[in-house]
């Protein structure tokens, strides 16, 4: 039998409903990579092996009496952030250590209804907090895209017969594997490597500033941030409110747009998730997108991008030039402003989201001489540098005095900016296409980023303006760099316009083509 | 506008965070290059902008003033470190 975690979950939703394999035959293939990977890979921190089983059994139970859901018998891997009833959700920080709700998030509440089976959770940035994964309780994971090098081999020289004959006798060149740990991106940098080393068929993220697009052109996969309120955030771990929006990663342009078909929806139980039905995002696909106005904004040209971000900006233009698109050189002055701004708002939010880790309700407890040392010790112990430090800002930029100066100014910055992008839009622009990050991934414990944490944020540059604005954003994989490692492209369309993105996303696939990692684990 | 080591102290206390002498002032330094970096915000002309409330523009959802969900104190003490029927158990905070 061939491997079955190479289909995508249109091929996989194929071969089930035409009965060619079963979804438990489906969810062991998948058990047993992760079997195999995780040690190397580290993207899930708990398998729910036994629970992925009796779902491929219910979902091959509905398969044979045909009554199967848009997403039957198709094992996905799950976020830490969303609540699993039952099951490990920690938000892979210390501070949640045991916690498992008595409640399923909205999220992955579709997802089962649709017949998807869960794996397991998949490791993520400690509260969704970071751009490299490596902020995570349970230690970073690892990229299965390594830097290759070009080696140059010098042939043997041989002799064809008596007249003395000499072949080649020169050099040829050949890719090896360079053996250093990349980052996958983050915060969901579980879920990208999952999907892209074949150890889901999609998975399950969230993006605050980049989360989702970030680690997806780190690993050459497809990942959506749908605009805010499409789908609900209700039980997933709160980072920053007005910025969360939860999407998914996948394979491909196709396997993106059924899983957010599933995810999406209106809930009572969020009231800023939005009462609209939800597109069937699939047909958009293969739309021709001849006459569709481009936008090339000038601000995300930045200081020190390397050649090779802009050669794929140009490729990308061009991609879409060929397919009848008009391209039209933009602005969106206000560009530089939003990561700033974000520093201010995401923090701010998040030090009030994550007030209710004290040591009381759920988790970790570490007892002090009385309450607010218990409080104390158990969030000093309880939270990670890079939470604590996001705290400390958020807390800071609230206090009294402070407040106008930081926090309402960066509100304001944020209409500015939104409103850069209704200009545009307003202007007839139907969709603006970005690099979706300034550099490929970098390397596990980047000395620089580790000495700076600003560094470490200016990886969001290019995404973090469509959290700001509420938009929705796609990014794409687009080629490869010189070392062999993926690169994406970003687009983003108008508010609830996801489907502009998915059918444009689609043409710069085509154009592309798809990436897969080379197999050491 | 920077941060000292004794600004960082009340912080980290009004964020019920413990921090040793240690932590403070390497945290001082971080937060100061994270202030520096979000510090040119000041240049932009806000005047006349009002600052953003919602991310999208739509009324508030209201729901009916009706009793929809209840009867689950085992659920919600289920993850408490320390129970005892159906009370959060806390250090005692009244002398």
């Amino acid at each position: 039998m061939s491997d079955l975690t190479r289909l995508t979950i249109s091929q996989a939703r194929a071969k089930l409903r035409a009965k060619e394999i079963t979804a438990t035959e489906l969810t062991e293939s998948y058990l047993s990579a992760i079997d195999r990977a995780n040690p190397a890979l580290n993207a899930y921190v708990a398998v729910t092996g036994d629970k992925a089983r009796d779902m491929a059994k219910a979902s091959d139970t509905r398969l044979a009496k045909g009554e199967g859901g848009a997403l039957e018998g198709i094992p996905l891997g799950i976020k830490d952030l969303f609540g699993t009833e039952g099951v490990h959700t920690q938000a892979c920080s210390h501070v949640l250590d045991g916690f498992k709700p008595r409640y399923e998030s909205t999220v992955t509440s579709n997802l089962w209804a649709d017949g998807a089976v869960m794996l397991g959770k998949l490791n993520m940035d400690e509260f969704a907090m970071g751009s490299s994964n490596e902020t995570s309780y349970y230690g970073p994971v690892i990229n299965p895209w390594r830097r290759s090098r070009l080696d140059t081999v010098v042939m043997p020289t041989t002799h064809q017969g008596d007249g003395g004959f000499v072949s080649a006798g020169g050099t040829k060149t050949q890719r090896s594997l360079d053996n250093a740990q990349l980052v996958p991106g983050g915060s969901s940098g579980g879920s990208a490597t999952a999907v892209s080393a074949f150890l889901c068929a999609g998975a399950t993220a969230t993006d605050t500033g980049g989360s989702i697009r970030q680690p997806a052109a780190f690993t050459g996969t497809v990942g959506i941030k749908p605009t805010y309120g499409r789908c609900s955030r209700w039980g997933i771990v709160a980072f920053a409110s007005s910025l969360d929006q939860a999407g998914p990663i996948a394979r491909d342009v196709r396997d993106a747009a059924i899983l957010l078909k599933s995810m999406a929806s209106v809930d009572p139980k969020d009231t800023t998730s939005v009462d609209r039905p939800v597109p069937d995002y699939e047909a958009a696909i293969g739309k021709p997108i001849k006459g569709m106005k481009v936008g090339i904004p000038k601000e995300y040209r930045v200081d020190g991008m390397p050649e090779e971000i802009e050669a794929l900006w140009q490729k990308g233009i061009a991609w879409l030039r060929n397919a009848g698109a008009e391209i039209v050189d933009i602005s969106l002055p206000h560009t530089k402003y939003a990561l700033p701004a974000y520093y201010i708002v995401a923090p701010a939010e998040a030090s009030s989201n994550l007030a209710r880790y004290d040591g009381v309700r759920y988790g970790l407890r570490v007892p002090g001489k009385d309450i607010v040392e218990m409080y104390e010790k158990t969030r000093a112990a309880g939270f990670g540098r890079e939470v604590k430090r996001r705290i400390m800002i958020g807390t800071y930029v609230l206090s009294a005095g402070y407040y106008d100066a930081y926090y309402l100014q960066a509100q304001k910055v944020r209409n500015l900016i939104k409103r850069d992008f209704e200009n545009v839009f307003a202007a007839g622009v139907d969709v603006i296409l970005t690099p979706a990050t300034p550099s490929a991934a970098f390397g596990i414990a980047d000395e620089d980023m580790a000495a700076d944490p600003v560094k470490m944020y200016l990886n969001d540059i290019f995404t973090v303006t469509v959290n700001m604005a509420g938009l929705p954003g796609i990014a794409v994989p687009a080629g490869l760099d010189p070392k062999g490692l993926p690169l994406g492209l970003q687009l983003i369309g108008r508010p609830f316009e996801e489907e502009t993105l998915f059918q444009t996303a689609a043409v710069i696939e085509q154009a592309a083509g798809t990436f897969q990692p080379e197999k050491w684990w | 506008m920077s941060v000292d080591v004794k600004t960082v102290k009340r912080v980290a206390h009004l964020a019920r965070i413990a921090v040793s002498e240690e932590d403070a002032e390497r945290m001082t330094g971080e937060l100061n290059a994270i202030l520096g970096f979000v510090e040119q915000l000041n240049e932009v002309d806000v005047s006349g902008v009002e600052p953003m409330t919602s991310v999208t523009p739509m009324e508030m959802k209201k729901r009916g003033d009706v009793v929809t969900d209840g009867n689950k104190a085992a659920d919600i003490v289920a993850n408490a470190p320390a129970t005892d029927e159906n009370f959060f158990l806390v250090p005692k905070v009244v002398e």
